[in-house]
């Protein structure tokens, strides 16, 4: 006889993600929305905000500014953690393609519209050169340097008074109207979701995630890691020293906080409440963290250790973040089920 | 001249020692990269302050009990953030890095910025060593600078606590089948090194004031000696100490004040372009893992 | 009829601190032959076998691959060369699909040069190796999760992920290790068959009645000396040898 022992919640795929699961997904109508509808439903979002301009007001907008910036940042960081590197300093990058726009245009008079993209590609190039020999070591140890190296540079820049030290450059040349540079980063970072995303289901990709879980073997398999490691490093660089770049050019002016602790905490938050390893989840992080932030502007500092404790209590109580969260719930559903067993006479 | 450079470095040596000192003796013995030691740094100078100066408490007396304090804040800390990513040598140093913001950023919000916030020293006055003037704290530090050196270095390699703890850092597996809870060791090494970064706080605090910012410094002095003398031994720990801390001396005296943070991002870069795990590291890159 | 040497080495050393894990081991292997690497444990055999593929460095001594010098050379360099081995503590992508544990050899450099090789498409490749080494034949558990197999199929797929380098020289760290009697017997006629296509092994084994079924020849190691050299016979015959091994585990079926 069959006896009820207890409960236990059980997780099923959804009739129509059964249905979507393969190439067969392109058969209905219905199935194709279910795929693409949240991501449509999302990108439409996004590209509609900077019309709405008069309605949400400037302040708004340029809240949207540095959201898309913190989330280039956080997407950058996830690209990181996908090899198996920690960044606690985001900032570094942020500020090496600040400062890097900053003396072109400043000092050489470079249009932006050049010294940008040439900013992003030499600002990557010079973050990964100066980290290419902690790459060798343990994952921490390159926590640990980019925790110290933004904090380095701004007392040296303070005590140097290079590079325009304390004051810094202002007066850069801006760029056209707000909405054009909103629509600009807004299309570059969904470049980087997609990009990525697409890199990590390539073959390329695949020795980036196995570099991750187990370098040894991939050694073992003929791979030079460390190479891989440094084309990661490049890669991912990218993104941030392109936002310190554009921003440089949005606010016209560098200086030393562009190395600050924020572009650091923020973007780490981000990706860590979001859900690390599906840069949606980096984006998604900052869309909910930066506008909160903003909210909790009255507070002062009490701001960062809010979004700090949000971090911790991610990281140590919820490490798949908000995004695998619901995207299983919009893929499963659960219910209880009970357990049965047959009854020992 | 030469003389005060000898002086002042010794005592500059031995303050990026103490201060490193907690930091290393954790990592060392957990394994754990306590990014959260700038604010137990500066968290126990606030403690010692309101001890002295909200209860009415001799110095003397609420110096150790602030010892205390921290120490039992790191073995908290343990129990409840780090236990439950032990090993995910990843998510420790986020979970840790985001306690010491936390700590940091909460005392910068409740106001303790301005320049009422010192704490006494433990002697007033100076001498003179070989004509040249210094304090009686200064000494004090680099006496117990060494004499904890000296400790550290025999509790680690001499004492049945200490190796147990050791290896359970450099083996987990083989020091739990030998009967070594992992857990109580992690939280030993964490109250332990917690304690430590208190009393170097108490002992370097006085001679300036307590502001936020020092959480950071003291963490920026703590990676460059751990980078440059190497993560896990205590000689590169104390030859790094004295490198830096005579580096920038001499660059104060003969060259500007304000090089000496230079001194710090130089060496990190040196160390990262010639060998990146430190003078006497035992990264052993790959060896290690095989 | 004397066949290619394709390994030398000669007077292996590593000190480790005042420790002198390996000390002057040197030995030769021709193409096609087997040999074995046996001792008791701490002996040396990992560290050689480490020292040999690049993992870990030498203190003295040259390593020869088919007459090129490749002492110090990194790593993946000398499995690019042709020589591909496996773990002690074999450890898969655990996250991945068994399958993709595969992709990432296939896709390494070697094998990308000599494309195409002796499956044909690498797909179909990845599916015949699994088979080759005793994975069952149109099952799903290619698909599931490495981390979620058994240790003896732990164990075949780390000797898959050795073939699909296309190795000439294949180097086995304790294969047969917590594999039970019947798995390590339905393995061993591959192993022959890899011999015959021209393959060299060389194996480390505690396991010696199996292990002497695959090798012609075998070294034995004890506190990183070389103390014997000879046939399995010969070996087991050797007095220090058995001196070595007393008070240790031997199933040495003599």
């Amino acid at each position: 006889m069959r006896v009820q022992a207890g409960l236990r919640k059980e997780r099923l795929d959804r009739g129509i993600k059964a249905r979507t699961d393969d190439i067969f997904a392109i058969g209905s109508p219905r199935e194709i929305m279910y795929l693409t509808m949240p991501r449509v439903v999302v990108i439409a979002a996004l590209f509609t905000f900077p019309l709405l301009k008069d309605f949400t007001g400037m302040y708004w907008q340029n809240v949207m500014m540095i959201t898309a910036t913190i989330a280039l940042l956080a997407l950058s960081w996830d690209m990181l953690h996908s090899v198996g590197l920690v960044s606690l300093g985001q900032a570094l990058f942020f500020g090496v393609g600040a400062y890097t726009t900053g003396y072109l245009n400043y000092h050489l008079g470079i249009s932006p519209y050049i010294s940008i993209p040439m900013a992003t590609v030499v600002g990557a190039f010079i973050c990964t050169a100066i980290l290419f020999p902690v790459l060798r070591l343990r994952g921490i140890y390159f926590g640990l340097i980019t925790f110290a190296l933004p904090l380095l540079m701004m007392r040296v820049i303070e005590a140097t008074k290079i590079l325009g030290g304390t004051e810094g450059m202002s007066g850069l040349t801006p760029l056209p109207g707000i909405t054009i540079k909103l629509y600009v980063i807004i299309a570059v970072a969904l470049v980087c979701v997609f990009g990525f995303q697409r890199l990590f289901d390539t073959d390329y990709g695949l020795v980036l995630k196995a570099i991750r879980d187990n370098d040894r073997t991939v050694i073992a398999a003929g791979f030079d890691v460390q190479w891989y490691k440094a084309q990661a490093l490049f890669i991912a660089a990218l993104p941030a020293t392109f936002a310190g770049a554009f921003l440089s050019h949005h606010y016209q002016f560098v200086g030393m906080p562009a190395f600050a602790m924020d572009y650091s905490i923020l973007p780490l938050a981000s990706v860590i409440i979001g859900g690390p390893g599906s840069f949606v989840g980096a984006m998604l992080g900052a869309f909910i963290l930066v506008p909160l932030s903003e909210f909790l502007r009255a507070f002062g500092t009490l701001r960062i250790v809010i979004y700090s404790l949000m971090m911790l209590i991610f990281v140590v109580g919820v490490p798949e973040g908000i995004f695998h969260y619901l995207k299983r719930k919009y893929h499963q559903f659960e219910r209880v089920v009970s357990i049965e067993e047959v009854e020992k006479k | 001249m030469g003389a005060s450079v000898v002086i002042y470095g010794l005592a500059n040596s031995a303050i990026l020692m103490l201060a490193a000192l907690g930091f290393s003796l954790i990592f060392g013995l957990s394994g754990v990269a306590n990014l959260a030691h700038g604010g137990i740094y500066l968290l126990s100078g606030f403690v010692a302050w309101i001890l002295v100066n909200k209860l009415g408490l001799p110095f003397l007396l609420a110096f150790p009990v602030t010892v205390a304090i921290s120490g039992i804040l790191g073995w908290l800390i343990y129990w409840v953030v780090l236990r439950r990513v032990r090993g995910m040598h990843l998510s420790e140093v986020i979970a840790t890095f985001a306690v010491g913001v936390i700590i940091l950023e909460l005392f910068r919000y409740l106001g303790f910025v301005t320049f009422e916030f010192n704490i006494p020293v433990i002697m007033r006055g100076g001498t003179e060593i070989l004509g040249v003037g210094i304090d009686y704290q200064r000494l004090i530090i680099i006496g117990l600078g060494i004499l904890l050196a000296l400790l550290l270095w025999f509790f680690a390699h001499y004492t049945k606590i200490g190796m147990a703890l050791r290896g359970m850092a450099q083996d987990e597996y083989t020091a739990l089948s030998l009967g070594i809870d992992s857990d109580w060791a992690a939280a030993l090494s964490m109250a332990l090194g917690s304690a430590m970064a208190a009393l170097a706080a108490l002992l370097i605090l006085p001679l300036g004031i307590i502001s936020i910012n020092m959480g950071y410094e003291v963490l920026i002095w703590v990676l460059a000696v751990t980078v440059l003398g190497g993560m896990e031994s205590t000689i590169g720990l104390i030859v790094a100490s004295l490198l830096l801390g005579f580096a920038k001396t001499v660059t104060g005296t003969y060259f500007d004040p304000k090089y000496m943070e230079v001194v710090y991002l130089l060496s990190l870069v040196l160390v990262l372009a010639v060998k990146p795990s430190g003078l006497f590291g035992k990264f052993k890159e790959l060896e290690e893992r095989v | 009829m004397s066949k290619e040497i394709i390994l030398e080495v000669k007077d292996l050393s590593k000190n480790f601190g005042g420790v002198k894990a390996v000390n002057q081991v040197s030995f030769q292997l021709e193409r096609g032959g087997a040999i074995g690497i046996i001792g008791p444990n701490g002996s040396g055999k990992s560290t050689l076998i480490n020292l040999i593929t690049g993992f870990v460095k030498l203190s003295s001594g040259q390593v020869h691959y088919r007459g090129k010098n490749i002492t110090g050379l990194a790593p993946h360099k000398i499995v690019n060369l042709g020589v591909a081995r496996s773990f002690q503590m074999a450890k898969p992508y655990y996250h991945m699909s068994v399958f993709k544990n595969l992709i990432i050899p296939l896709f390494s450099p070697r094998v990308r040069k000599l494309a195409g090789g002796k499956y044909g498409d690498r797909d179909e490749a990845a599916i015949h190796l699994l088979e080759d080494v005793g994975f069952e034949r149109d099952s799903n558990v290619p698909y599931k999760a490495a981390g979620s197999l058994p240790h003896g199929y732990v164990k075949r797929l780390e000797l898959a992920r050795c073939l699909a380098l296309e190795p000439d020289l294949i180097i086995l760290d304790e294969l047969f290790s917590g594999m039970s009697m019947s798995e390590v017997a339905s393995i061993l006629p591959f192993l022959e068959s890899l011999r015959e296509e021209g393959k060299t092994l060389i194996m480390v084994e505690h396991r010696l009645r199996e292990l002497f079924r695959v090798v012609d020849k075998a070294i034995v190691l004890n506190f990183g000396h070389k103390i014997a050299e000879g046939s399995p016979e010969e070996v087991m015959n050797n007095e220090e040898v058995r001196k070595a091994y007393l008070g240790s585990e031997v199933d040495s079926g003599a």
